[in-house]
């Protein structure tokens, strides 16, 4: 009897610690960023670092002025989001109110399969098929552009898009339906006014993930979106966005210098962004679950 | 057997889910302004006769049908198009399921649709149509307020304030009351008793209390098929079919 107690106790000491280390590892990475990243804020005001325009990192004297990455990512981000989010919610009214029997399942599937795709692969795509494809479309001098990176995230986000929405929807109670459905509404009217509102905190949810894995993207981006680091001014110019000069530059930075320390300031203002998103997208699905 | 001055009539109606039969040629009609009460035990067919009457048996992919329903003398399912059939003939469900919208938003909602936008108009129907479900009085001070902070009762009356909205000639209740307290279900029973100088209505339920309180006449199912139909009191007091009897008796179901 001793022995079953003390063994409960093992257990349980072990999952409370497995529970507490994420919570470490997580606050412990944030402080790590923290230590490495304000440093560049004794030599560069923050004011600075956020809105300069001009990332110049090894000329002399040096320019951390991120406001052309921001953009950049701002930019590329928005216009995967306008292409996905429309598309996604179609392609998951589709499986969960039009297509029925085995379509539904393989469309269900599929879009999952999509999700395992590497990015890096659909980078590689981008960079043999779609850019020459934009090249000779809109006749410029590079299809490394931000619209060739946004139409390659809009990929990656679909999957997450379509399979959150698509539970939102099915959580739509059916009674709803056949209330509308009873009150003469078309099957359209039906998906329009009663299923998309009653599931629109799941949708926004879904969104906010999608989004946030499209803002922390890195391989493809780099890839695809020619990494000029400047303030676009259309959708058919190269951008450079935030991931993608971490990665970039890390490997030439000395280590302690600014330029490492700019770096790393990037990393806590992506964290920060993606930090936000999430708990958008949290209080979104916390409200649903709330009603 | 059909009689010509029925609001509707079903004529030799089967129904099937897949392989399972679940009408068996039911023949009857509904007079104009009265309330027909179907009653019998579950799985008897009275839910799957009631959804043929506004066609939303057919929202089953596993749904057939055979035999023939009229209303005003029309096919219901060759002459008329489905949402014109909902409109006509209302339904008002087991389970009140206000729509996640405000009380005037549930009420306006089938007007809304069928393409009215005259706010004066919409204005009226939502008056007129609480008045009638009598609910105006309760809830005419929050009219915005969502429809789920009523209660059961009251959500119930709103969803028959929300049928009568669309202007429907017959109503449909499936078990209204079955989620109801008995004050609640006196409410509702009142409201349907007013509403028959101006509707024809179908009644079922697992209540035959219920349906001898309500109804004028009452349809007796038994495994998909109608067993007896007669004017309430006969039924209740003189039932020639034994099965009836034993029902009615409570001898099963």
């Amino acid at each position: 009897m001793r022995w079953r107690q003390a063994r409960e106790w093992v257990i349980e000491q072990l999952i409370r610690a497995s529970g507490i280390s994420s919570i470490v590892m997580v606050v412990l990475i944030f402080a790590f960023l923290l230590k490495e990243g304000l440093a560049v804020f004794q030599t560069v005001p923050l004011g600075d670092f956020l809105a300069g325009q001009r990332w110049y990192p090894i000329s002399e004297p040096p320019r951390f002025g991120i406001l052309p990455l921001l953009c950049g990512s701002a930019l590329v981000t928005g216009g995967a989001a306008l292409l996905s989010v429309p598309l996604s919610i179609a392609s998951a009214l589709c499986i969960s109110e039009i297509a029925k029997g085995w379509a539904k399942e393989a469309l269900k599937t599929g879009i999952e399969l999509f999700a395992a795709i590497p990015s890096v692969v659909l980078g590689f795509i981008g960079v043999t098929v779609l850019a020459p494809l934009i090249r000779q479309a809109f006749h410029l001098p590079t299809g490394l552009t931000a619209l060739t990176g946004s139409i390659t995230l809009a990929f990656m986000a679909m999957p997450t898009i379509v399979s959150i929405t698509e539970d939102a929807l099915s959580a739509v109670p059916r009674g709803y339906r056949e209330a509308a459905v009873a009150l003469g509404a078309t099957r359209w009217q039906m998906m329009t006014r009663v299923l998309l509102p009653a599931a629109a905190s799941g949708i926004v949810a879904a969104v906010m993930l999608g989004v946030g894995r499209v803002i922390g993207e890195t391989m493809a981006v780099m890839m695809l979106t020619g990494n000029a680091a400047v303030i676009p001014h259309s959708l058919l110019q190269p951008v450079r966005t935030l991931t993608a000069t971490i990665a970039a530059e890390m490997g030439e930075t000395v280590r302690g210098s600014d330029h490492y320390s700019a770096l790393f300031a990037i990393g806590i203002v992506l964290f920060a962004i993606s930090f936000s998103i999430n708990l958008v997208a949290d209080l979104f699905l916390h409200r649903t679950r709330a009603r | 057997m059909v009689a010509s001055d029925a609001k509707m009539a079903a004529q030799e109606w089967s129904v099937w889910y897949g392989a399972t039969q679940a009408l068996r040629a039911i023949t009857l009609d509904i007079l104009p302004r009265e309330i027909l009460g179907i009653i019998g035990p579950a799985n008897s067919g009275k839910t799957s006769f009631l959804r043929s009457l506004n066609r939303m048996g057919e929202l089953n992919p596993r749904f057939r049908c055979a035999g023939r329903i009229w209303l005003d003398g029309k096919d219901l399912y060759q002459g008329l198009d489905s949402q014109q059939v909902r409109c006509r003939v209302g339904i008002v469900f087991a389970l009140p399921l206000p729509l996640p919208l405000s009380i005037r938003e549930n009420v306006v909602y089938g007007p809304r649709v069928r393409g009215i936008r005259d706010r004066r108009r919409l204005d009226q129907l939502l008056e007129q149509s609480l008045r009638a479900a009598s609910l105006w009085d309760e809830v005419k001070d929050r009219l915005d307020l969502p429809a789920m902070r009523l209660s059961g009762g009251q959500q119930q009356r709103l969803c028959i304030a929300r049928t009568l909205a669309m202007e429907p000639e017959v109503i449909l209740f499936d078990e209204p009351c079955s989620g109801l307290d008995p004050i609640s279900t006196a409410k509702v029973e009142e409201t349907m008793v007013q509403l028959k100088s101006r509707y024809t209505m179908v009644l079922v339920t697992n209540n035959t209390k219920q349906a001898a309180r309500v109804s004028d006449r009452v349809a007796f199912f038994l495994m998909g098929e109608l067993i007896e139909l007669d004017r309430t009191g006969v039924m209740f007091t003189t039932p020639r079919d034994s099965r009836t009897n034993d029902y009615l008796t409570g001898r099963f179901g």
